[in-house]
């Protein structure tokens, strides 16, 4: 870029920025307002909680893989829950099933009260931040009564649910859900008509639905461009195969679109819940699982409120697995994120980001090395990692000697 | 091109109570399931060491006092998810609605249960 | 000599100035936040604001030009300050009066978004750098329909100087009701002067930190709120005295109840506007400004000349 005119600069997104609610970062390239290119860096929030699982017991396991992310909590708790599972071949019993798709959608329901309150604040608009969140303090409560907690709810054990949901509490969800849904209709309602907010939303974030495809972009963000993938529907857990409920889609292909999908998978959710609960089943709600796993590996598939969050668990005849892998669905759209970019204005840059519902809690799972200088891309397992690590900090000056004595090691 | 489709909303919540609880002067109601401080009955208790091995972040210990046990539990390191208390196989262990723990010093939050008085029938 | 320090200084000038653009702060946050439901600040709010500013330290940045970066902000406050003494209160005479202060308060108002360019451009930081841009294109945008909307009654009444205008509408009340498409037209266009939703998009925090303001700190921070402060009531006086003067000849109480009311209102339908408008951006903004405010402004002229020409 040696020929750069004089209004051409970099300026960096990130990591800390009040744009983002998570540390990423995104370096953009500008001549005044436009966007020329977006270089995307993930990593700041990465906790070897992969390496973490190995360590620990299948049941100590359900509460790690649980906080992963604080509003995917129990996406992630029941997709592994679900792939152990399978492994053992335990037959759960339905209402632990269906007691799972309830907590599944006030969770999914909490979530995109979130994202409208995000993106309210994104584009200004922070009223709508402070109302949205309001309303959402609703399905808090209702979830800590039932399940005991705000966040992280500990509802999953392998074999089943832990707590019931008793007659009070089947009372209670209905009438929030009647709180709520008179909310649901008015946030459509302002959503779609107030002119300022359509100005902001509508042609921005653009993509096709064959881009969308190839970049793989999954939940929300794929259904907003005409894509009908929804794992409820093409592969059904828990106790989707017997409700009935719609797949939301748009053919907007911009964010007012997905402003739209999540609107309406809202009032979803809430005909979900109610036939759930009419249906409940009268069953014990966990059977006894092993605390050996026999080996075998299981993938499983849950659809989280960003979209597809896929586990894949390896046992092998021990209690701790022997490998843990999460693909979260934020990694699937951020892709997607560079080709929405691309000729937009700078001012559309935090809306296009929230759009896709970033979570980078969720995405931050495995290391690529990108050696810039050779120009070559490898991955490191775990001992090559650590010896590097070691020879670099040697190279700085650091003294090991005193940590390889009490480790037993020899680096 | 109706603007402001929020202002009657906006001009109601004028007027209303704020949604704000204004704590700790205010305490909203906690429900019976939130998952709080751990109880321990030591009668209960036959030191089969379950709940340490379950227990996801190593937050409880319990120790061989005179020929009864304790449980040692370290408030700063427990996540209240309440697994203790679901593999204790002779249930002496119990979690309470109590979540107002916080300290000024880090060595008030290691905590010894010796038990609960018995409640009068 | 003293009698003119005083009302300099103390009232109306700079004293009253600083108490009552602290309050109206307050007064716009607490209604912005009871209209979101929250409870919003204590009445003390911006004055503890304003003293802990003042106690922290300033920060200039390694690069910036520190002449400039230091002396923008007093530029601004002084000009603002300044723009106050030809604004008639509760009568129709201002502390002072010239034939042509109009042209120069609208200039004195024009100043600190000069100064706060100027600021923001010489602390060479990126994020201010762009913000200090975006402040120079909106002024582009709502500067025209603004003067225009402002100069329409003079037309009619004849004469450049604010005083002179509240008089003429005082003898001709009905008068006021021709300027009602330049009254909403000017509150438009203000807001993008006093950087509220939905033209503030020099100092969005979600996108460029603050804008032009980043770099500021301390001292020169608690300055630049200040400006902010006091523009928006110099702003709110401005409008009451030339599209709102009714009610000026009934003594000095009255007429300053009915000013401080007139102002009161002025920042509570900003405010509203505030809450229920999201941010627009900057090509949306101007294109906003042209296509609709600069012809209503026109229409407005066009109105006054004839009426005008029928008056001969």
């Amino acid at each position: 870029m040696n020929n750069k005119q004089p209004d051409e600069f970099k300026i960096p997104i990130g990591p800390q920025h009040p744009a983002l609610k998570e540390p990423a970062s995104f370096s953009v390239a500008l001549k005044g307002e436009k966007i020329l290119g977006v270089e995307i860096r993930l990593g700041y929030n990465h906790r070897g909680i992969e390496k973490a699982c190995e360590e620990r017991t299948y049941i100590q396991d359900v509460y790690l893989v649980e906080r992963i992310c604080g509003i995917c909590s129990h996406a992630h708790s029941t997709c592994f829950v679900q792939a152990v599972e399978e492994i053992t071949g335990l037959d759960v019993p339905k209402r632990a099933k269906y007691i799972r798709t309830i907590i599944g959608e006030l969770e999914r329901v909490h979530s995109h009260y979130l994202w409208l309150g995000v993106a309210g604040h994104e584009i200004g608009f922070d009223t709508l931040l402070m109302y949205t969140w309001r309303d959402r303090e609703v399905v808090m409560d209702l979830l800590a009564s039932i399940t005991g907690n705000r966040v992280n709810y500990g509802m999953n054990t392998i074999g089943g649910v832990r707590q019931d949901i008793t007659r009070e509490n089947v009372k209670e969800i209905l009438g929030a859900i009647k709180t709520l849904e008179d909310r649901t209709q008015y946030y459509i309602e302002v959503a779609t008509q107030e002119p300022t907010v359509i100005n902001r939303l509508s042609g921005v974030g653009m993509i096709s639905k064959e881009d969308s495809l190839k970049l793989g972009a999954v939940g929300p963000t794929a259904r907003a461009s005409g894509i009908e993938k929804d794992v409820r529907k093409d592969d059904p857990y828990a106790a989707y195969d017997e409700i009935n409920f719609k797949v939301i889609t748009d053919d907007h292909n911009d964010v007012f679109g997905r402003t739209v999908v999540r609107l309406k998978e809202l009032l979803e959710s809430y005909s979900i819940i109610k036939q759930a609960l009419s249906a409940l089943p009268d069953t014990p709600i966990s059977v006894k699982a092993p605390r050996k796993i026999p080996a075998g590996e299981a993938i499983s598939r849950y659809e989280a409120p960003r979209g597809e969050d896929i586990h894949y668990v390896k046992a092998n005849g021990t209690d701790k697995p022997e490998r843990v892998k999460v693909r979260a669905p934020t990694l699937a759209n951020i892709q997607a994120v560079r080709k929405m970019l691309q000729d937009r204005y700078l001012a559309d840059l935090p809306i296009v980001i929230a759009a896709i519902d970033p979570c980078f809690s969720c995405t931050d799972r495995l290391i690529s090395i990108n050696n810039l200088d050779k120009g070559e891309q490898k991955v490191m397992d775990w001992m090559t990692l650590r010896d590097y690590s070691i020879e670099w900090y040697k190279g700085k000056g650091v003294d090991f000697s005193v940590a390889s004595k009490r480790l037993g090691r020899i680096s | 091109m109706s603007f402001g489709k929020m202002i009657k909303e906006a001009l109601e919540s004028l007027f209303r109570k704020p949604a704000t609880l204004n704590y700790p002067v205010e305490k909203g109601k906690v429900p019976e399931r939130v998952r709080g401080k751990l109880i321990f009955d030591p009668d209960k208790c036959i030191g089969c060491q379950l709940c340490v091995k379950d227990c996801p972040s190593e937050a409880i210990k319990i120790n061989k006092v005179g020929d009864k046990y304790e449980a040692e539990i370290d408030l700063g390191k427990c996540i209240y998810c309440g697994q203790c208390v679901d593999s204790c196989v002779k249930k002496a262990l119990a979690i309470t609605n109590e979540f107002e723990l916080a300290q000024l010093e880090s060595s008030k939050l290691k905590v010894k249960l010796h038990g609960e008085p018995k409640k009068e029938p | 000599m003293l009698k003119a320090l005083f009302l300099i200084l103390i009232f109306p000038g700079f004293l009253f100035l600083f108490i009552f653009g602290l309050w109206a702060e307050y007064f716009d946050r607490k209604v912005y936040a009871r209209m979101q439901n929250r409870v919003g600040p204590p009445w003390f709010q911006p004055l503890a604001d304003m003293i802990k500013l003042l106690a922290k330290e300033n920060l200039i940045p390694e690069e910036a030009n520190e002449l400039f970066f230091r002396w923008a902000p007093v530029v601004a406050l002084t000009s603002v300050v300044t723009s106050f003494m030809y604004i008639p209160l509760w009568g129709t005479k201002a502390l002072y009066s010239f034939n042509g202060d109009l042209v120069v308060v609208l200039y004195l108002l024009t100043l600190p978004t000069i100064a706060f360019f100027i600021g923001g451009w010489y602390s060479t930081s990126l994020f201010a750098r762009i913000g200090s841009v975006r402040m120079i294109s909106q002024l582009f945008a709502y500067e025209v329909p603004l003067l225009m909307a402002f100069l329409s009654p003079a037309i009619i009444a004849n004469t450049w100087s604010i005083s002179g205008i509240s008089s003429f509408y005082k003898g001709h009340p009905l008068y006021i009701l021709i300027n009602l498409i330049a009254l909403f037209v000017a509150m438009v266009a203000v807001q993008g002067k006093l950087e509220k939703a939905p033209f503030d998009i020099p100092e969005a925090e979600t996108e460029i930190v603050a804008g032009g303001f980043t770099e500021y700190s301390g001292r020169l921070y608690a300055i630049l709120r200040l400006t902010i402060d006091m523009e928006l009531i110099v702003v709110a006086s401005l409008i009451a005295a030339i599209f709102l003067p009714f009610g000026l000849g009934y003594g000095k109480i009255i007429g300053f109840a009915l000013y401080l009311i007139k102002v009161i209102s002025l920042v509570f339908i900003f405010a509203l506007a505030r809450t229920v408008l999201a941010r627009l951006r900057l090509d949306q903004m101007i294109a906003f400004c042209w296509q609709y405010l600069v012809p209503l402004a026109l229409i407005q002229v066009l109105i006054n000349i004839m009426v005008m020409g029928l008056l001969k």
